[in-house]
């Protein structure tokens, strides 16, 4: 068996380019790890029956054809997808009793995508149900647990995605960004977490949550990882009218020299530097500032002054779209009644459906709708500025399963630094920073939009000049 | 009676007969089809499905707007209106609230004649997605997914009608406009037009709009509509007689009673909670586009009718039947524009079916040109043949002579057979008229 924790997307192309590993091997090991650790994490609810016959094939392919990689740049890496995403033929539940028993139809455009590059998908990730939540435990099949410490929670909403990778599950693994579904759970599990920028990376056939909000993105291992996915699934698709014409760039190909951060300019949040943050995490971020400016970049403080509204204008927009977008889960379809869904999902329901209601529309809606744009402003003018932000992703480092399960409040909380980005529909790219009484902590880089590029040169030379990560607990499973 | 006044306003729902539906590839030809075989997880609802508007069914709405003289903003929007339904797979009909396709715009209709025109208001234009269809069978009810996402053009009036036959004749002529304007088959038989008229009753002393209105829903013929109009009008006199407010309620007209029944009543109106629809950008319409759906809108049934009568001296009924359908219309200006004959006579042989659109152009420029040449008629054959009609009938003579001045053309049409028709009909009647007076 292969030790899949510790490889990496570009390690395991070589070792398949060179033959010294096979697409079975790096699958079944993978399934092994997912048998062996599944009970414990809860990371995967339902696994592919045909990820093998997929895996072989694969090889055949790369045993006939030497040229393969060039047309399936990602033939043969492990997948798992989050539990949103559409596959055809296998199991979508959205981690709720409502979609226990759905099988789609059809793929999303972004598995379509990854499967035409050749990825081997291995199954299907926990996550909180219906994308709704910042710690997991809002699954209908239970809560994932950190591969850092049980106790502790690896994230949300994206819960299964980012504790598979470290315990060696896949390669890499999707997820959705709506508020910090994918940064704050890769800044909990050691990873980088890309949310690219609204209207990058196609939505279609992604179960939706908040429609104006959803950012599709993924976990890797590294900043190259990462890159090397955003090639595959970034560009306009005919089936998402969100999705912007121009054609991206091959992201992994340009990420620069990652020696030298000269003539760039980072800011620094004023407002994100505020007293609720842990202070261990607080010198974590100053680090990594340091580290950059090491680097040779130009360090300047920047404001947001509409950031503190952040999290009360996504809590009235994000229920008003959800309870839209569930109002589909009918029991006519699914053989549900609306008794099925989980408290969270009922609140968020019951919150959007009366802030939409004639009377209450332009107090609530139409107001936050406002605050939103002032936001976007405050984004727009910072980047007329600087070339990206260094912020950090959570107040806290991982926190315990139960300590904030009953009190949503507390909860949304978790989102103060990462909620902003989706409001704004700016990139944003989580990377691990460092490690704080044995858990880690992450930092994030913001661009402008579709400025995915300038993120990814960033965070690679941050990433290089960082080192590995120490003081990490040992994987506990 | 004449103490009230009812006020009638007007939703038309029209199906544009595009090649797809309004936001997915699939077919938007649905009727008669298999059940659930157009369909995709678009139409569909399925999670995670998203909506891509179809250009062409903007463009055709647009067309439709300009016709009936509406502003067309440079920006519109989709937005969502939420209801539970079975056959609404989304729970939610994607549709415009309140940046409309078309704004602010006016219909013409001609009643009797060129002089009697009338204007009615039209408030919005814009365009929406079908449901699909429940079908009942037993204890059982199916869905048919084949209409869900078909265009459906809805077409708001101000409420300027204020009796039936008003609203009947708009109706036809709008069905004229849209038919003309190649963008919907609007068959009534197969729903692709479906009328819902709002209506309430005041004094007739009274200004403003009475407190309540009842709104008759999904009628599919110009008739029903008028029944349903009559029906409610007589309704609510009663009820406003015996001191009553008629309760403000939607209602169902009942075909084989020529009435209506009540469905649902103020107090359970639906809260639609509209809001933009996040999944498709705003629209945005250049003056240049706007400009360019507006050159190819044809000539519209009512300017045509207006030029007919105005300067082509064709009457005013002759004109209005050839501008109610595109075919007639064409066809009538194909025979025109061989000029062998003043349009006003070819618009009479059209119109009293001594033409035929089943037969070709050049068929019905041969039946004009016989009907324009003067009969060579052989004298000495007519004076026989007038000599033997008035020896045969003698009873019809008689009765001309007693002064039955009407039996004068029966006399002329035996006269006429007998020449088999080879006779000039004038003069066929002076010698007759001759004869009879020597006889």
């Amino acid at each position: 068996m292969i030790n899949i924790a510790d490889l990496t997307i570009q390690k395991a192309q070589d070792l398949l380019k060179s033959k010294q590993v096979s697409a079975v091997e790096l699958a079944e090991s993978c399934i092994n790890n997912i048998t062996q650790h599944n009970p414990t994490l809860n990371a995967v609810l339902t696994v592919n029956a045909s990820a093998i016959e997929d895996a072989k094939e694969a090889d055949s392919l790369i045993a006939s054809d030497s040229s393969i990689f060039e047309q399936k740049p990602l033939l043969g890496i492990p997948l798992l997808h989050k539990d949103v995403y559409s596959t055809k033929d296998l199991r979508t539940t959205a981690a709720s009793k409502v979609l226990e028993a759905y099988i789609p139809p059809y793929d999303a455009t972004v598995v379509k995508k990854l499967n035409e590059a050749g990825v081997i998908t291995l199954g299907k990730t926990n996550l909180d149900a219906w994308a709704h939540g910042s710690s997991g435990e809002n699954s209908d099949f239970g809560a994932t647990k950190n591969p850092y410490d049980l106790q502790r929670t690896p994230g949300g909403s994206s819960s299964g995605s980012a504790a598979a990778l470290p315990a060696g599950m896949c390669l890499v693994s999707t997820g959705t960004d709506t508020g910090g579904s994918i940064r704050l759970p890769a800044a909990f599990c050691n990873l980088v977490g890309l949310k690219p920028t609204y209207g990058r990376v196609s939505r279609y056939g992604i179960i939706a949550m908040g429609s104006s909000f959803d950012s599709i993105g993924h976990f890797t291992k590294t900043v190259t990882d990462s890159a090397k996915v955003l090639s595959v699934t970034a560009g306009l698709d005919r089936h998402d009218g969100t999705t912007v014409p121009h054609t991206p760039p091959q992201y992994h190909e340009n990420l620069g020299s990652g020696t030298s951060l000269k003539g760039k300019k980072i800011g620094i949040v004023r407002e994100f530097d505020h007293e609720g943050t842990d202070r261990a995490i607080a010198q974590v971020t100053r680090n990594a500032i340091k580290t950059i400016e090491s680097l040779g970049a130009e360090v300047v403080d920047v404001s947001l002054p509409h950031a503190q509204y952040a999290i009360a204008t996504y809590y009235i927009l994000i229920p008003a779209e959800v309870s839209s977008n569930l109002g589909r889960m009918t029991g006519t379809r699914f053989g549900k009644g609306y008794e099925a869904f989980g408290d969270e999902a009922k609140r968020r329901i019951m919150i959007g459906a009366y802030t939409l209601s004639a009377g209450y529309y332009d107090a609530y809606y139409n107001k936050a709708l406002k605050v939103r744009t002032l936001i976007k402003q405050d984004f727009d003018t910072v980047f007329e500025n600087v070339d990206a932000l260094l912020c950090p992703v959570s107040p806290s480092t991982p926190f315990k399963l139960g300590e904030k399960a009953n009190d949503p409040l507390a909860m949304y909380l978790s989102d103060i630094f990462v909620a902003p980005m989706n409001l704004a529909g700016v990139p944003a790219l989580s990377v691990p920073a460092g490690s704080v009484n044995g858990l880690p902590v992450g930092i994030q880089f913001v661009s402008k939009h579709f400025d995915e590029e300038n993120l990814y040169k960033i965070a690679y030379a941050y990433e290089q000049a960082r080192g590995n990560i120490e003081g990490l607990n040992n994987l506990s499973f | 009676m004449n103490n009230y006044k009812p006020t009638i306003g007007l939703e038309i729902h029209v199906e544009l007969s595009t090649k797809s539906k309004m936001f997915c590839s699939c077919p938007a030809d649905w009727f008669g089809k298999k059940p659930n075989t157009h369909t995709c997880p678009v139409c569909l609802g399925l999670p995670g499905a998203l909506p891509v508007a179809n250009e062409q069914a903007i463009e055709w709405t647009i067309k439709i707007a300009q016709a009936l003289n509406c502003t067309i903003p440079a920006i519109s929007k989709f937005d969502r209106k939420h209801y539970v339904y079975p056959d609404l797979p989304k729970s939610f009909q994607l549709s415009q609230y309140d940046e409309p396709i078309g704004q602010k715009g006016s219909l013409s209709v001609h009643f009797d004649s060129i002089d009697t025109v009338k204007s009615f208001g039209i408030t919005r234009v814009h365009l929406e997605e079908d449901a699909g269809k429940l079908i009942h069978k037993g204890n059982h009810s199916l869905v048919d997914y084949n209409r869900s996402g078909v265009p459906l053009v809805e077409i708001v009036t101000e409420p300027d009608f204020h009796d039936s036959s008003e609203v009947k004749k708009f109706l036809e002529e709008l069905h004229t406009l849209i038919r003309a304007l190649g963008v919907s088959d609007a068959n009534m038989e197969e729903g692709s037009m479906r009328l819902e008229p709002n209506i309430s009753v005041g004094l007739a002393s009274s200004h403003g709009l009475p407190p309540y209105k009842v709104e008759v829903k999904n009628i599919n013929s110009f008739k029903f509509a008028k029944n349903a109009i009559d029906y409610e009008v007589k309704r609510h006199i009663e009820l406003l007689e015996k001191g009553e407010i008629p309760v403000q309620e939607t209602r169902g007209y009942v075909e084989k009673n020529a009435s209506t029944v009540s469905q649902r009543t103020k107090e359970e109106a639906q809260d639609y909670r509209y809001f933009p629809e996040p999944d498709i950008p705003p629209l945005t319409f250049s003056p240049a586009y706007i400009e360019s759906i507006k050159e190819s809108v044809p000539e519209l049934p009512s300017h045509r009718l207006t030029r007919y009568v105005q300067e082509n001296n064709i009457s005013f009924s002759d004109a209005y039947i050839i501008t109610r359908s595109t075919e007639m219309t064409d066809y009538f200006e194909k025979l025109c524009n061989a000029q062998v004959a003043e349009s006003a006579k070819i618009a009479s042989m059209l119109v009293n079916k001594r033409l035929s659109i089943a037969d070709s152009i050049d068929v019905s420029l041969e039946k004009i040109k016989r009907a324009l040449v003067p009969v060579q008629t052989d004298e000495a054959a007519l004076a026989a043949a007038i000599a033997a009609v008035i020896a045969q009938q003698t009873k019809a003579v008689a009765e001309y002579k007693a002064g039955k001045e009407t039996v004068l053309m029966f006399l002329v049409g035996m006269v006429m057979k007998e020449m088999k028709g080879q006779a000039d009909a004038n003069m066929v009647k002076e010698k007759l008229l001759t004869s009879l007076e020597a006889h």
